[in-house]
């Protein structure tokens, strides 16, 4: 099921969570709403739920103009952010729920066997006797999936769906996810924070801000293309240093880069700890090595520049350097953004 | 057990053993030794004379039916004031206590007055040919009042934390306002409604002050039990006053047991195996 | 782009107009008869006969001299039962030690006991025919039918009104406060009072209002053991009771609403000590708390 979202706004009192977002999601298509709090992201995703009632705008299910069907009858299916699963029910009842309130009656052998199903779905065999207090957070996050699932939902909407567990488990059930709906191919929108999670998972990642749609692409674009220097930092860590423009070449402490399509002027020069290196002698920005940080893969190198802007660089394991070195810091990329 | 850093465990220990023994044990006990010296023959005799069983009865009786009424009530109530807003609302809010917060001796003259045949309430229900003053009715209605804010009380805490997500999730899946209150929020209540039945159950039973004055006290049709205890000591008739006493002090202590273990039942699933 | 004034949000079970609207509708009907009217007929009965015999029953010695029992009974009545309450709650919520469930129920007794029953347990300890009434009498220590009897009577049925409030409180609190005092080398009285009692000051003032409410308007356990001498030793729910029957309506409304004010202010005082918070933490178990 195609999802379009038409000029849609929401206010909460005085407070504006979604202004004027147009988007439009794909059948079978897996998208991330990625923002940090208070970006709208939420709210938009309880909008194309039935969850809040859109203020503005239109919420098209295909052809169908769903912006006022309430939340029972829209046919989704919502992961929330605590899974929201009804303690005093088993497992098994918990995802028979749907099925058992539906309007289409269903009679108990059917159900049974389709919990039957789903808990093989969701690698819960067994466990379907057991009550939500009983099985761990990533237990219940499946049981939860399960339970969206078992109304055949149009759409599937998942809030926050691993901001509540570990690590370990989350990318455990990170790939999980991305299986199940390759196998079920059913139009998933989901709501994230964390931009590993975004972009790790999603065949499309639209960035928010303050109600506003900033960015969206594919993992690749939004990563590579980045649109601004807001982008630029949310999707991972960055240095940036104040540039100089002059005809297509951006100057910055020393440090010269190509650019294009940038008019001459002052201008926010960004750079990844990957995108920087480290040289004994210039061109470059000089500055002196603060402190090294060894991490499994690297060496995350703090060196502060001439003028005291810290800049963060990730070196190779074999680069021997150490804190009090001097030398020059190199731009092998960078992005530009216009002040 | 934890070592404890914490001074005052032997003095706060110490006066709370003493107080309770003095204060609640003692008395307790010296009832049921005296109920427990009659002898089971003389104890059952008195327990079960056609007067005392009268007064279970109609006490038992009222006790129930005040309960059921303050359930829906009560439950209702407890609703409203957690799910609507309205003029007036915490001013309603506060109201609730007045139960417990009037004397019951008080409470008991003031409904007396509301339901005599010729008080405001009890006019209009005498051209109905109903009488509640002086009938079982009336202490039904006594026992309604005092026992009121026990479910109200109990329900309203547990109905205002109740997850909203649960709700949503419920409606997401397709579960109509029935089906969702039959299924999710019933459910959820249900362990406060059993502790708060069960409180409101045991006050019924006990209550004296707000019934007398309406009850009528006739011997076997509007004698309450504790009434039964009072005339028995006024004719300083103590072994059967004793007898009866412990009768309902046992039921109360059963209360407490049948309460504890339902409760434990109805909240199973939120242990972890 | 459309603008709606009114913000919508989702309906949650019941907001239905119609069922709302009848459901406040039925509640408050029902309430104001079973709740509202009870309290305003006590002040249209005790000025049914006129102010003066109002003021001529409020200002009857028999009366004041209710009034002064009844006010001697709180005053001891409370203060012990705080300090019951203070050293109940500090033992079972800062240690751990065998028997506590146990002592926990036994400390709610006096709640599910009828006050009649109360009154005739404490009437087999003190009275003639009671353990120590016989001993008591030979040295002409009277405590039933006087006010020891009176005093008792009340303890007995408000002993947890202040401990049930401290304890969930201070259960949820826990220890690490006063552990840190501790380790800071503050002495215990110290730890209670400058660390535990700010914490509790407003749950410990809840309790201590509602015990007091109910100690001045104790009846059936009072009547029991007080002997229901006029001017002697009648608090003023028995006064009212004697009134009542002695066919003056208007007196024991009168002195009715004596208590009927205390009440009103009891549930105002409640309800300020709410707004700071005090009386939230219940002991129930709440499912809605253990979901997720």
């Amino acid at each position: 099921m195609k999802i379009r979202l038409d000029h849609v706004v929401k206010t909460f009192q005085t407070f504006r969570a979604v202004k004027d977002v147009s988007l439009e999601i794909e059948s079978g298509e897996l998208v991330a709403l990625l923002g940090p709090s208070g970006s709208g992201k939420t709210t938009i995703l309880r909008m194309v739920a039935g969850l809040e009632f859109a203020d503005g705008g239109h919420i098209y299910f295909g052809d169908q103009d769903a912006t006022d069907i309430p939340v029972r009858d829209r046919g989704v299916g919502f992961v929330f952010q605590h899974y929201a699963l009804f303690p005093h029910m088993t497992v098994a009842q918990n995802i028979a729920f749907g099925m058992e309130v539906s309007k289409t009656k269903r009679d108990k052998a059917a159900i049974h066997a389709r919990v039957a199903e789903l808990l093989r779905l969701v690698r819960l065999e067994g466990l379907g006797e057991r009550f939500p207090a009983q099985i761990s957070g990533g237990q219940r996050q499946r049981v939860a999936l399960a339970r969206a699932l078992a109304v055949d939902p149009k759409v599937l909407l998942l809030d926050e769906p691993f901001g509540a567990l570990d690590a370990n488990v989350r990318r455990e059930l990170r790939r999980w996810l991305r299986e199940i709906h390759s196998e079920l191919g059913i139009t998933t929108l989901f709501v994230t924070h964390d931009q590993e999670e975004a972009l790790d998972l999603a065949d499309r990642v639209v960035i928010l801000k303050d109600g506003h749609i900033v960015q969206q692409g594919t993992p690749e674009e939004v990563c590579r293309e980045p649109k601004s220097a807001f982008v630029m930092k949310f999707l991972g860590d960055a240095n940036m240093l104040s540039a100089e423009v002059r005809d297509g070449r951006a100057y910055a402490d020393g440090a010269v880069i190509e650019v294009s399509g940038i008019a001459d002027g002052k201008a926010e020069l960004y750079a990844r700890p990957v995108d920087l290196d480290w040289a004994v002698g210039g061109p470059g920005v000089a500055a002196s090595i603060s402190r090294v940080m060894d991490r499994p893969g690297g060496r995350r190198v703090i060196a502060t520049t001439g003028s005291g802007v810290p800049l963060e660089l990730d070196l190779e394991p074999e680069r021997a350097v150490k804190a009090g070195d001097a030398g020059y810091v190199t731009l092998r990329r960078a992005t530009v953004f216009a002040v | 057990m934890r070592r404890n850093v914490l001074p005052g465990l032997r003095l706060s220990l110490g006066v709370t053993l003493l107080y309770v023994s003095l204060i609640v044990v003692l008395p307790l006990a010296a009832l049921v030794f005296k109920a427990a010296s009659l002898g089971p023959l003389d104890y059952w005799q008195i327990v079960s004379s056609p007067r005392a069983l009268a007064s279970y009865r109609v006490t038992v009786t009222a006790a129930l039916g005040a309960t059921l009424f303050n359930l829906f009530f009560g439950l209702a109530l407890a609703w409203v004031l957690v799910r609507y807003r309205f003029p007036g609302r915490r001013i309603v809010d506060a109201m609730v206590d007045l139960p417990f917060a009037l004397p019951t001796a008080v409470a008991g003259i003031s409904l007396t007055a509301l339901f005599t045949s010729n008080g405001v309430f009890g006019s209009i229900l005498d051209d109905y040919g109903i009488k509640v003053a002086y009938t079982p009715l009336g202490i039904m209605i006594a026992m309604c009042f005092t026992s009121l804010p026990f479910i109200v009380r109990t329900v309203q805490p547990v109905l205002e934390d109740l997850d909203p997500a649960l709700e949503e999730a419920a409606q997401s899946l397709g579960g109509s306002d029935v089906a969702i209150f039959r299924k999710v929020i019933l459910p959820l209540l249900t362990p406060v409604l059993l502790a708060g039945v069960s409180l409101s159950f045991a006050r019924c039973l006990g209550e004296f002050g707000a019934i007398i004055f309406i009850a009528g006290n006739q011997p076997m049709s509007t004698e309450i039990t504790a009434l039964l205890i009072f005339i028995r000591l006024e004719e300083y008739d103590y072994q059967a006053a004793a007898a009866i006493a412990s009768v309902l002090l046992l039921t109360a202590f059963l209360m407490l047991a049948v309460t504890n273990w339902l409760q434990a039942r109805a909240l199973r699933y939120t242990q972890r195996s | 782009m459309s603008f709606k004034k009114t913000v919508r949000t989702l309906p949650r079970v019941g907001d239905g107009p119609v069922f709302r609207r009848a459901l406040i509708g039925i509640v408050l009907t029902l309430g104001a008869l079973l709740i509202l009217a009870p309290l305003l007929i006590i002040g249209v009965e005790a000025f049914s006969k006129g102010w003066q015999v109002y003021r001529d029953t409020i200002l009857h010695p028999d009366t004041r001299h209710a009034i002064m029992l009844t006010v001697l009974a709180a005053l001891i009545a409370v203060p012990v039962n705080t300090a019951f309450g203070v050293a109940a709650a500090w033992a079972i919520t800062k240690f751990d030690f065998r028997g506590k469930g146990f002592l926990l129920v036994v400390i709610e007794i006096p709640f599910s006991v009828s006050p009649i029953v109360a009154g005739v347990a404490y009437l087999f300890v003190y009275g003639l025919q009671g353990l120590f009434g016989p001993t008591l009498d030979a040295y002409g220590i009277k405590i039933l039918f006087a006010i020891p009897g009176i005093i008792l009577a009340s303890m007995f049925v408000t002993a947890p009104f202040v401990a049930r409030e401290l304890i969930p409180l201070m259960q949820a609190q826990g220890r690490d406060l006063e552990e840190a005092a501790a380790s800071l080398g503050a002495s215990g009285w110290r730890t209670f009072f400058s660390v535990t009692l700010p914490n509790i000051k407003w749950a410990l003032l809840y309790g201590v209002i509602l015990c007091n409410a109910r100690v001045m308007g104790e009846f059936g356990a009072v009547s029991v053991v007080s002997g229901n001498i006029r001017g002697q030793t009648n608090t003023l729910p028995l006064h009212i009771e004697l009134l009542y029957h002695d066919y003056q309506a208007a007196g024991a409304f009168a002195s009715a609403s004596i208590l009927a004010v205390i009440a009103v202010f009891t549930i105002i005082a409640k309800v300020a000590l709410e707004r700071q918070g005090a009386g939230r933490v219940r002991p129930v178990a709440n499912p809605a708390e253990n979901a997720s």
